[in-house]
């Protein structure tokens, strides 16, 4: 299963377009700049919608508003990492499924994902317009911004230590 | 690019500063550490999404395209000790990053000094112009001042965070 899996990687690796990002010079940059600015979007936005949930910040402006003004941008960012992320990942597979701390992201991916998703059928539900004018923020909210302020944390650092090839296996130290 | 580096303009005036700093006690326990330069980064990115929302947010207020009915200068007051913050934690990162690598690496690369002025450029731009407008009452902001601010801040921001990107393929 695991070699079948690798050896789809490995074809993956050896199709043009992966093959063309890793000969061109500026494709690759480019991709991760724009994964990098992203990230200013995606997360930068996300913490805020967290950090409202735990009554940290914008507390002058509704829960109701924060979720109609800021969370369809949080879905912008998300459709920009998922894009350029994949593309990053598309350029070296075989790389990325050794790397210890991809498997981590990716395990960190699922469960925000499941956090997400977890408030969004079962926390949040028609009950946001009633949190507007409350000055604290019901228990279930405030969790899920603390669950998913330290999921994304590990994912932007696991993200940046995919990078190092400490634990590699078969690949030389630098 | 290598013609425009501080290292061809002025070398000797300006390697001193680079070669002290390189020596200082931090910089060679960053740089002879296996993982503490990782680690300094990754706190620089943390802060990086930080920083990004909270100049996003006020500049896609200007734009008129996210809390609408919430006054900009509102937007802004909530936005600021975010934004202060963090802006700490990239100098105070970005500075230990610099440091284990100062003459050997940052000296010599155009993209990092590149970054260097649009950084600056961001910061004056940031604490002058931008929060003269973005604390004005909402009908004293032309619709044309608004849109230039938030271009202008996006533009510079985003020029530091690509050089940033491009240090490490330079």
């Amino acid at each position: 299963m695991a070699e079948s899996f690798l050896n789809l990687l490995r074809w993956i690796q050896a199709t043009p377009g992966s093959t063309g990002i890793r000969e061109s010079t500026w494709t690759y940059p480019v991709i991760e700049s724009v994964h990098v600015l992203g990230l200013c979007l995606f997360l930068g936005f996300a913490l805020i919608w967290d950090m409202r949930l735990l009554n940290k910040a914008f507390r002058r402006v509704p829960v109701s508003d924060i979720q109609a003004r800021v969370m369809p941008w949080v879905n912008v960012g998300f459709i920009i990492m998922v894009i350029s992320g994949s593309l990053l990942f598309y350029e070296e597979p075989v790389r990325f499924y050794g790397n210890i701390f991809f498997r981590l992201k990716v395990v960190a991916l699922l469960l925000a994902g499941l956090n997400a998703l977890i408030f969004h059928f079962f926390t949040s539900g028609k009950r946001l317009v009633e949190w507007d004018s409350s000055p604290i923020s019901p228990r279930s909210a405030k969790v899920a911004g603390y669950v998913s302020i330290f999921l994304w944390m590990c994912i932007v650092v696991f993200g940046r230590f995919i990078a190092y090839n400490w634990f590699d296996p078969l690949v030389p130290q630098q | 690019m290598n013609a425009f580096t501080l290292s061809n303009i002025f070398p000797h005036a300006w390697l001193p500063f680079f070669d002290w700093i390189e020596h200082t006690r931090h910089g060679t326990v960053i740089r002879d550490s296996i993982w503490q330069f990782a680690a300094i980064e990754a706190v620089h990115l943390l802060a990086l999404a930080v920083i990004g929302g909270s100049v996003l947010i006020v500049d896609l207020r200007l734009m008129g395209w996210t809390l609408r009915r919430q006054p900009v200068n509102q937007v802004a007051r909530d936005a600021e000790p975010w934004l202060v913050g963090s802006l700490f934690m990239m100098l105070l990162s970005g500075y230990l990053l610099f440091s284990s690598l100062a003459a050997s690496k940052y000296f010599v690369n155009f993209a990092f000094q590149l970054k260097m002025l649009f950084l600056l450029l961001a910061i004056i731009f940031t604490f002058t112009i931008r929060r003269a407008v973005i604390y004005k009452e909402d009908s004293q902001i032309s619709p044309i001042t608004a849109r230039l601010v938030a271009i202008v801040s996006v533009l510079l921001w985003s020029g530091v965070g690509i050089m940033g990107r491009g240090i490490g393929f330079y």
